[in-house]
Order: structure tokens, then sequence, then C-alpha cells
């Protein structure tokens, strides 16, 4: 299996260095990295704006961009955290807090070594998981039908809403307005309009690339305008300054393969998304260490941990997303959307279906990650001057840049509409405290959700526990059984939480969690 | 003065936000046909999400908490409305004057009005940048991708 496996990767390599394919994955590497600099714009944005321009090319080429968008822009979204304690990404905001005293004592150049070393040590770590992985999944995938594939997307989606940072019961509220969202059209079924408002352009569905931009470009500027103030460092890093020391490589080791193990377990687990990744790294780095009081003053270690475990589950995400059609986090949605937008359905069979395109981002990740390696070095001096540019330039370019972006995806204006929409649906939302990427995630998987529960309850004829019938759907009853054990234990905490604050004799009233 | 909606009394509204949405979903989506389990129709699936986000609107505003009366007063983030009308009103300006008036005039106000929006841009400063984007919008968009729309249109497009 591990022959066919390697055999299948060598190919990968062909597809993958196939100049056309070679140049999109470039080309994606160095916006996505980028992007990932410049202040206020994360790889959800940067995917999206890029979105549509991929709709028009080949899906190989397609997906190797938009891949190499999602992990350049994890690279640069580091540099921005470590020289200016700006996370502009939220996963990077634990970088924060012992990269930039690093960058304050002057060793900003090795926290960067650092990470760039920690980040492809990871990155390898996760191509090689994925490699080894992948045909264990094709073996089972041929014995899912309907029920299994909606327990495993209701398992995703209930991951996707509770472990996002804030309240789970918010989290979950936002992925059922996901769902209601990804409603919005033609039933496929009957072909009765659903929730159109009379508009015709909303039988075709809600634009994902409007969603998308609007959630998470207009929103984000709403919330930061005349609150963002990037104070330029004017601070020089030299290649030479970025070379660590060997007692620094041996001293970031083990955190760094510490950090790689928690990217992977997470990675693996659908619907985790990446902050709780770096933070429960960081959390554990600082467990371990013999002297947790350097953590936040620039502890080494504080950095490598946390970044290695974004990189491996960068990596690792891909294999629930393409194998299952499970997106772990906002960013795998968008990738999932583009390769149904491609008409390939993710799934079990993705990998035998599509073998050249599955081995082909594989190859490529390897490809991109080291391209990375070597564009950040020299390029780092320039990446210090954009992280420069001001938000006030920054934020006008990106709205036009999200206009006409929306406006291409079916040349018509009234996606500028949806996203103008989404954007201050998705600001009322973030200043109620709901967290909005869960609304992508249930888009996205609402109408495969839909469509997989009518097909199982046609074939059980409108029996609900076929789902745990273990002898004969033992995959579904499994995954149901951790949805439910998953509820019943974030219920659990909350109330525990809630019992403890009583305790504390917080003001009365103040404890009343009901979840 | 406390604001009317504070940290503390967030969640009755968002709960109840959640509590209409899902009514309104729920009820919408009765006026479908409902159909059986085994045989569902169109409408079975947003009623039962709609009834699903009202129960978790109920139990968001369930746990919302009234403010201690000596709570410290919280230092909330003044409502931003130079900033806010701003990018809404660049996003609208685009669509009518694309629709009316052609790309150039619509790049030119999208970047200029959400520009204006920020306090430490200057009308210069803001003409400057829309005129960079104008320049993008011809060079990449129109002549480079191609792109099918009028750069300048005469009253219909």
């Amino acid at each position: 299996m591990i022959e066919q496996a390697l055999s299948d990767l060598l190919k990968g390599f062909d597809v993958a260095l196939q100049p056309h394919n070679f140049l999109w994955s470039f080309v994606g590497v160095l916006v996505g990295n980028l992007i990932g600099v410049l202040p206020g714009l994360g790889p959800l944005s940067a995917i999206s704006i890029l979105l549509p321009l991929t709709f028009t090319m080949h899906p190989i080429p397609a997906i190797l961009m938009l891949a190499g968008i999602f992990y350049g822009s994890q690279y640069g979204g580091a540099i921005g955290a470590i020289l200016l304690n700006l996370p502009c990404h939220p996963p990077h905001a634990v970088t924060c807090l012992d990269g930039y005293p690093m960058t304050k004592a002057g060793k900003g150049g090795t926290a960067l070594g650092i990470t760039m070393i920690a980040s492809f040590f990871a990155a390898s770590f996760g191509i090689m998981v994925m490699i080894f992985a992948s045909p264990l999944l094709v073996e089972i995938a041929f014995k899912f039908g309907p029920a299994e594939l909606f327990s495993i997307m209701l398992l995703g989606l209930i991951c996707g809403g509770t472990m996002s940072r804030g309240s789970p019961v918010k989290g979950v509220a936002m992925t059922v307005v996901g769902l209601l969202i990804g409603i919005v059209g033609t039933d496929v079924n009957s072909g009765v309009a659903r929730f159109t408002f009379g508009f015709v352009e909303l039988t075709d569905r809600v634009e994902l690339v409007a969603l998308a931009l609007g959630l998470f470009g207009v929103t984000e500027f709403l919330r930061s305008v005349n609150r963002m103030h990037v104070v330029g460092s004017g601070m020089r890093v030299r290649i030479r300054d970025m070379r660590p020391s060997w007692a620094e490589l041996k001293q970031s080791f083990f955190p760094m393969l510490r950090g790689t193990l928690v990217g992977t377990a997470f990675g693996a687990m659908p619907g985790t998304g990446p902050t709780i990744t770096t933070f429960v790294a960081y959390a554990i780095e600082r467990k371990v260490s013999k002297t947790p009081e350097r953590f936040g003053y620039g502890a080494l270690e504080g950095v490598a941990s946390p970044e290695a475990s974004s990189h491996s589950k960068t990596q690792v995400d891909f294999i629930p997303t393409m194998s299952l059609g499970i997106p772990g986090d906002a960013v795998m949605a968008l990738i999932l959307g583009a390769l149904i937008i491609q008409g390939i359905q993710p799934g079990p069979q993705l990998i035998t279906e599509h073998a050249d395109l599955f081995w082909g981002l594989i190859a490529s990740f390897w490809i991109g990650n080291i391209l990375l390696v070597i564009l950040n070095v020299p390029l780092i001096g320039l990446w210090v001057k954009v992280l420069q540019v001001p938000y006030r330039y920054m934020f006008p370019c990106a709205m036009f840049f999200i206009a006409i972006g929306v406006y291409s995806t079916n040349n018509s204006l009234f996606e500028v509409n949806e996203v103008l929409v989404f954007g201050v649906v998705g600001a009322i939302f973030m200043a109620l405290d709901f967290p909005v990427a869960p609304i992508l995630l249930g888009y996205v998987l609402g109408p495969l959700v839909e469509e997989n529960f009518r097909r199982a309850m046609l074939l059980s004829r409108g029996d609900l526990t076929v789902f745990f019938q273990a002898h004969t759907h033992p995959i579904a009853t499994t995954f149901l059984t951790i949805s439910i054990l998953l509820v019943v234990g974030q219920l659990f905490f909350a109330a525990r939480a809630a019992h403890r604050e009583r305790k504390l004799k917080v003001p009365k009233g103040a404890a009343a969690v009901v979840e | 003065m406390r604001r009317p909606i504070n940290q503390y009394n967030k969640d009755y509204y968002g709960g109840a936000l959640m509590i209409f949405i899902g009514l309104w979903a729920a009820i919408q989506g009765s006026t479908y046909q409902l159909g059986t389990l085994s045989r569902m129709g169109p409408g079975f699936f947003p009623t039962a999400l709609g009834v699903i986000l009202a129960v978790l609107g109920i139990a968001i505003a369930l746990g919302a908490r009234s403010a201690p009366k000596d709570a410290p007063e919280e230092k909330a983030l003044a409502p931003e409305w130079r900033g806010w009308s701003c990018i809404i009103g660049s996003c609208v300006a685009f669509i009518v004057i694309a629709k009316w008036g052609g790309f150039v005039p619509a790049t030119f106000a999208i970047t200029f009005i959400s520009a204006m929006g920020d306090r430490d841009n200057s009308v210069k400063d803001a003409t400057l940048l829309s005129i960079a984007m104008v320049v993008i919008c011809i060079v990449v968009f129109w002549w480079a991708l191609k792109m099918p729309f009028q750069l300048f249109a005469w009253g219909t497009a």
C-alpha cells in the first residue's frame, strides 16, 4: 500500500512540476505571502479575492494556486505577528506573545528564522501524514452511503460551531444561519425556489465569493476603520540575523516536534479551527517548560511550537476536506467551495477519481513550501516594508478589489449587493459576539447535508433510528456518538464553569448559563 | 450613562435576533411543501432549521445576564458613523455608478468614498489612491483580463 502511495506521489510530482501548474502554484504562494504580510488581510480575504480568477482555469492549477495562497499567507502572517505585534490572522495571536518581545530584544531575525524552519519541518511532517493516511481512507471510502456522509457532516458542523472562539451555542447558531443561507435557491428535488425574496438572481444560490468577501472583507473593514493604527517600526532585518545558532536550534527542536504533533492531531479532527490549535500548542509548551516564567518575555519555544502546529495543521486539514468533504475551518470551506465550482465533488471517491489532482496537490505542497523558504530569505526586507503600508491606504484598495472580484464571478452587479448585505449582517453578528466563520462552513455544507439526509430518510423509509443501527451503519453510529459526546461534553464544561463561578460568589445572576 | 447594548445584555439582543430569524425561516419554510420524513418536501429542511435556530436563540437569551449594579463602566468603542457610512456608501455608489456611468467613475467612487471614511486620509491622498485604482482597473481588469464591462456608460447600461 505504501509503495502504491509512493508511486502515486511520484506521479503527483509529475503533475505539480508541469510548467503551467508550477507557475500557478508559484503565483499562489507569492501572492499569499504578500497578502499575509499586509496588515488586516488574512488567508480568507486573500483566497476570496482571487477565487473568481480561478473559475476559468483548469481545476488542477486553480486548486494548486488557492492552496498556495493559503499556506503562503500563513507564512506571511507570522512576519507581522513577530515584527509588529500585529496578528493579521487570529492563529498568530499566540506568536505575538513571545515573538514580539524577541523583536524588542533585537532577536526578531532569529524568531523569523526559527519560524521558517519550524514551518517547513511541520509542513513536511503534515505532508508525510497525508501521503500515508490517504490510501487508508480510500479503503473505507466505498462503505460510505448517505447516512454515513450525513453523520460525518453533522460532526463537522458541530465541531466547527462549538470549537471556534466564544460561546459554543452562538457558534452552533451561526452554523444554522449558514445552513439557512445555503438553502437559498432552487431546490434540486422539486424545483421550488426557496428564500429568494423574489430575486431571480437568487434562484442560483447565494454566491460563495460574495458571502465570503462580505463576511470577512467588508465586515472586517467596518470593524477596523479608524480603529486600526499600524505603527511602522522602521526596523531592519538582515538575512544574517535570521540564521539561528546551534544552541537556539537545539532549544527549539522539541517544541517544534510537539507543536507539529499537536497540529497533526487537530488537523485530522474535522472542525477544529487553527486558532485553538496554536493556543493548545502554546499552552503545552508552557506546561512542559522548566522555566515557564520566561514565556511572554521572548521564549523561543513559544514561537517555534505554535508556528509548527499551525503549519502541520494546515497540511493535514486537507485530508478531511478532500477525502470526506468536511472542511476543518472557514478557509477549507472556501477551498471546498472552489472544488465544487470546478465540478469536483469532494468526498471519499476524490482520491481515486481525481488522483492527478489529489497527488499533484500533495506534491505541490512540498514544492510550495520549499519555494516559500527560498522566497522569504531574500524578500524579508521587502516584507518589512510592506508591513508598514498604512491601513488607511489598504482598505479602500481592498474595497475596490472586492467589488470587481465579486462582479467578475457572474459579470453582474447583483453580487456586489450581496457583498454589502452580508458585510453589514456580519458586522451586526460580530458586534453581538457571534463568530462569523461557522456561517461559511454551514453555507458550503448545507446543500450536501440536506441532500444526504433526504436520501438516508428515503432509503430507510423515514426511520430516524437508521443512524444508530450499529450493525448496518457502524460508521454513521460512531460519528453520531462522537457528535453527541461532544455536545454533552460542552454542556458539562459550561455547567461546571457556571457552577464554579457561582461558588466564587460573583454578583447574583452572573452565572446563569443555560446551554 | 450605560449604552443601550453593552457587554452584559448583548446576549438578549443576540438571542432575540436568532429567535426572529429562526421563526421567520420556519414560517417561510412551512409555506413550501413539507412532505413526510420518508419523502421530504422542499419545506421540511428549512422549517426544521428555523425551529432549531429559534431554540438556540432562546438558550442564548436565557444565558444572558443583566448588568450588575456595581459593574465598572465599560469603555465601549464609540460608534464609528463616519467610517461605517463611507464604507457602505462606497459600495452603494459603486453599484449605482457602475450601472449608469461605467466602471471608471465607479472605481474612482468606491476607492475615494471608502478612503474618506478614514479620518487620517486627506482629499489629496484619497484622490491619488483612487486614480491609482482606476489605472489598475483599466490596465489589469479591462485590458489584460478582458473582463466584460464598459469603462464609460451614459444613461442606462
